[in-house]
């Protein structure tokens, strides 16, 4: 720090006196940093690093061993779990392509009334949770759903949409399809036009052209796309255990830490391996997508040159995008039906209706609702201050290392929330809190704290992408000024940075408030249950489903709230900027 | 490589996006063989004719032929006409090969033969060590030629060049315009060089076209445009030009052109001389300090020192004139606010 009092005056503070080895000379900026390192490695890397050396350590000696894994692979049970669980996850990355690839290319490729409709509908999907969807679409497309119902009766045959690993993937496909829609038609719009007209001046078009020009181009946008849908219904834990698919692999985690016990090694053989394969995924699509930058916008283009369609193909195109819209929102018009139904079994559609579900869920879930403004808004806020202070020491200072409280906190996306659970509970078992006397792992704090960890590599993003907006020279010009430089980042970064950091915050928020994997583990008291977890337990009762429902569908107006909210601030933010950079 | 040569006719073409018109009545005949060139400022509908050539944007109505061959209703990739791409086009997951080898393939040619052809082709832009490697692995110049030679591979019956230098380095930019004008003659294509560049379509084209505002303002070579320019867009968007307001009035000796200050300029006696404007070129007016007969009076008011040219900006007859003497050392300058007489080579000028 330039601004330390003179030494010259002869007034030492206690600092001065001590030895620079217990109290090194560290600016308040990199002391932050510090606090942020402690914070992450005993919250997230000493948690894991745990879960994979229990792993690894005989039960009853603490020796190390690969006897954990070799009893993995001897048992049939787990050996069908990692089959199915990647046969799943394969699977849900064929049929969520299926649903976007037409998607992506009729709005980047034609002049389609239907294309806001579908950029709209790319979000639909992500403000629902997708465990509290799996019920309603038992109900629509399971064996006496809806759909089958009405098959049976009128052709005589049913399809079996929702047995058994079907279903997971039916659900997941339709809960993650948007992250390869959205990366996908990023890619294709930023392909510029004349790669394709380069293409067709020399002969091609048709399939031809998409073949062997324009799918190339936009295949970095898909892998990543399909990578992340691969890894998040490999990890996902609420989604089969709400279907009662237990044999998949962190179903069985959950089983074997709930129902064997904490010291139990399978869960932790399991854990491992989820983890290995969230990196392995995210390697493979790193490498993949390795020297291939094909974002080729030219200034002023704008991607692929649109065409209008002909009445017939406007007709198939809106056929295609109806029937893709009516699937996408089966589980939110399923799920209102369940939640103003009075009973639905074996019909078509509920036999009444009445708002008693709501009226019993607000009796039963006020706790819950609580519970998840505390812990979401918790969370949310330690993101947003943890990321806006990552994003300023990587971006803006040249803090030995700095680089590394970026890679800590993103490293947070390759532990599944099983996992991140399972660490808690072993790690967070012996120790106390002061004054409370009970561990830290039964806490209702500990919940916020994983909630914390889950949502920062996203909420890091958004503050990362904040301060990259705000020039350097803004923050010079006021040191220039004569504002310290702690002065300035209060004064003139963050004010700047607002936008993007509330926008960081909403979201943040808005997906803890639903978050069940990690919650599931830590919840140890029904008093200091979260609504995800609420859910969970109305649905374990057919009496309770019309409530879960009613609780469900709060959610999903939380997370659409929250989505809207998110998206209005960052508009507005947007021409606040555009708007002051024509003065 | 070598393809016949085929001319380009143009007949009464017109374009609009919605209300806007981009081209308006374009009539044009290009000859087979010629390096020609569409001159215009940014919005001017250069561009906008050459892709209407290959096929790109919404079909214009009139009518277009290559070779004799209507094309105005053909896909681009029907036309037979090769494009280079301002910015390249090349597909950066494709190698370089690959990408020559790209319009062979759609036109199913045998693989020895593609390969032969394409080697052909990287060895006439004299990059045949850097077939394997991909794009952005190369310079600009580099690419540039990659997407020359990707073109012409497959012989087209045109080539079009779609600003092809404006990302080019100044240096670069004339070595590579020397580079496309020995290619074009070596392989006889007709071809049409989109540019916002005068200097860069005086150095090369045959015969070039000025446009403004979706109109054809004239056609002609090079130096017919600058000496004969036919209207006032024209004469100042190829040089400096210094526009004389006033009329021509009888003379003994034949006629004169008379500023709106008074001041007279005589004119040559070559008849049918009219107008209301006089355009004189900066390099064809002399500054003296002393009064003489068919000389304008004016006054200096801001001088530029240009290297082999002294700039001067002189206020006489009713206009800010440009005046460009040529410098050798000890020569002495005028300074601003010196009365000087401007005398007029008036055998160049042109009468609007």
């Amino acid at each position: 720090m330039s601004h330390r009092p003179a030494t010259g005056t002869g007034r030492q503070t206690l600092a001065d006196r001590l030895p620079a080895f217990l109290f090194p000379r560290l600016s308040p900026i990199a002391l932050t940093g510090v606090f942020i390192a402690i914070f992450l490695i005993g919250f997230l890397i000493f948690p894991v690093l745990q879960v994979i050396h229990v792993a690894f350590q005989n039960p009853a000696t603490g020796a190390l061993t690969l006897q954990n894994f070799g009893d993995f692979f001897a048992t049939a049970l787990f050996r069908e779990s990692f089959v199915n669980s990647f046969y799943v996850s394969a699977m849900s990355v064929v049929v969520a392509t299926v649903i976007a690839l037409p998607l992506a290319y009729i709005t980047t490729r034609f002049n389609f009334g239907g294309s806001a409709l579908i950029q709209s509908l790319g979000f639909i999907p992500l403000i629902m949770p997708p465990f509290v969807g799996a019920v309603a679409m038992q109900l629509i497309f399971g064996r006496n759903g809806t759909i089958n119902l009405l098959l049976r009766q009128h052709l005589g045959f049913t399809i079996p949409f929702m047995e058994g690993l079907n279903g997971v993937i039916l659900v997941q496909s339709i809960h993650y399809f948007p992250f390869i829609l959205i990366n996908l038609s990023a890619s294709l719009r930023n392909i510029d036009r004349s790669m394709e007209e380069a293409a067709q001046n020399l002969g091609a078009h048709g399939l031809r052209l998409f073949r062997r020009v324009v799918f190339p181009l936009a295949t970095p946008g898909y892998v990543a796309g399909a990578a992340l849908v691969f890894i998040k219904v490999f990890d996902d834990l609420g989604t089969p255990l709400l279907l009662n698919v237990n044999n998949m692999l962190a179903p069985q985690a959950y089983l074997r830490i709930t129902s064997v016990g904490i010291s139990d090694p399978m869960g932790y053989v399991i854990s491992v391996i989820l983890v290995a394969f969230s990196i392995l995924s995210l390697w493979a699509s790193f490498l993949v997508m390795r020297g291939k930058d094909y974002a080729t916008v030219q200034k002023g283009g704008g991607g692929l040159a649109k065409r209008d369609l002909a009445p017939r193909e406007k007709v198939l195109a809106y056929g295609v995008v109806l029937f893709i819209l009516a699937v996408v929102l089966s589980p939110h018009i399923g799920l209102f039906l369940l939640s103003i139904g009075t009973i639905w079994s074996f019909a078509p559609l509920p036999d009444g209706y009445t708002l008693a579900n709501y009226a019993r869920m607000w009796e039963a879930s006020q706790d819950y609702v609580v519970n998840t403004i505390l812990y979401a808004g918790l969370a949310a806020t330690l993101d947003v201050l943890i990321g806006t202070a990552i994003a300023y020491i990587v971006l803006r200072t040249g803090i030995a290392g700095r680089k590394w409280l970026d890679y800590l906190a993103t490293a947070a996306l390759a532990v599944p929330g099983v996992v991140l659970g399972i660490g808690y509970l072993r790690t967070f078992q012996d120790v106390n809190v002061p004054f409370l006397d009970k561990p830290l792992a039964s806490w209702w704090v500990i919940i916020a704290l994983a909630l914390t960890i889950r949502r920062l590599p996203y909420a890091l993003r958004a503050c990362m992408a904040a301060l990259q907006q705000v020039s350097l020279a803004l923050e010079e010009a006021a040191e220039s000024l004569g504002a310290t430089k702690l002065r300035s980042i209060r004064k003139i970064v963050v004010p700047l940075m607002t936008g993007g950091i509330l926008a960081g915050f909403v979201t943040s928020f808005a997906t803890a408030a639903v978050e069940l994997s990690a919650t599931i583990m830590l919840v140890s008291s029904d008093r200091d249950s979260p609504l995800a977890y609420g859910i969970y337990l109305f649905m374990q009762t057919p009496s309770g489903r019309g409530a879960g429902a009613a609780l469900g569908m709060l959610a999903v107006v939380i997370v659409a709230l929250g989505t809207v909210l998110s998206q209005i601030i960052i508009e507005r933010d947007k021409k606040l900027r555009t708007a002051g950079r024509e003065h | 490589m070598h393809s016949e040569m085929a001319g380009i006719e143009i007949r009464d073409l017109h374009l609009s996006f919605g209300s806007t018109n981009v081209l308006t009545g374009v009539n044009l005949t290009i000859e087979p063989g010629e390096f020609f060139a569409f001159l215009g400022p940014s919005g001017s509908g250069k561009s906008t004719l050459l892709r209407s050539i290959a096929g790109f944007g919404p079909r214009p109505q009139g009518e277009i032929r290559i070779g004799g061959r209507p094309v105005a209703d053909l896909p681009p990739w029907k036309r037979d006409v090769g494009m280079v791409f301002q910015s390249y086009a090349l597909w950066p997951h494709m190698s370089v090969r690959e990408n020559v080898a790209f319009g062979l393939r759609e036109r199913k040619v045998a693989s020895a033969e593609i390969r032969r052809r394409v080697d052909e082709a990287l060895e006439l832009v004299g990059l045949a060590h850097l077939a394997d490697r991909m794009p952005n692995q190369l310079s600009g110049g580099q690419q540039q030629r990659i997407a020359l030679a990707r073109t012409v591979v497959i012989a087209p019956k045109v080539l079009l060049l779609d600003e092809p230098l404006s990302n080019l380095d100044a240096s670069l930019r004339v070595q590579m315009r020397r580079e496309l004008l020995a290619l074009q003659r070596k392989l006889g294509l007709t071809t049409i060089f989109v540019t916002h560049d005068q200097e860069e379509a005086n150095t090369t084209a045959d015969r070039m076209a000025v446009l403004d505002g979706g109109v054809i303002q004239q056609v002609g070579t090079p130096q017919q445009l600058y000496d004969t320019p036919v209207n006032l867009f024209v004469a100042q968007f190829l040089g400096t030009a210094n526009i004389l307001e006033g009329t021509v009035e009888a003379d003994p000796g034949g006629a004169r052109f008379r500023t709106r200050t008074g001041d007279t300029l005589s004119l040559p006696s070559s008849a049918g001389r009219t107008g209301t404007r006089m355009v004189l070129r900066p390099q064809n007016i002399t500054l003296r300090r002393e009064a003489g007969a068919n000389a304008l009076s004016g006054q200096i008011l801001h001088r530029e020192f240009l290297g082999s040219q002294i700039r001067y900006l002189v206020q006489a007859g009713g206009a800010e004139i440009v005046v460009d003497q040529s410098h050798s050392a000890g020569q002495d300058w005028f300074e601003p606010g010196t009365a000087v007489h401007l005398s007029a080579n008036t055998d160049s000028a042109v009468l609007l």
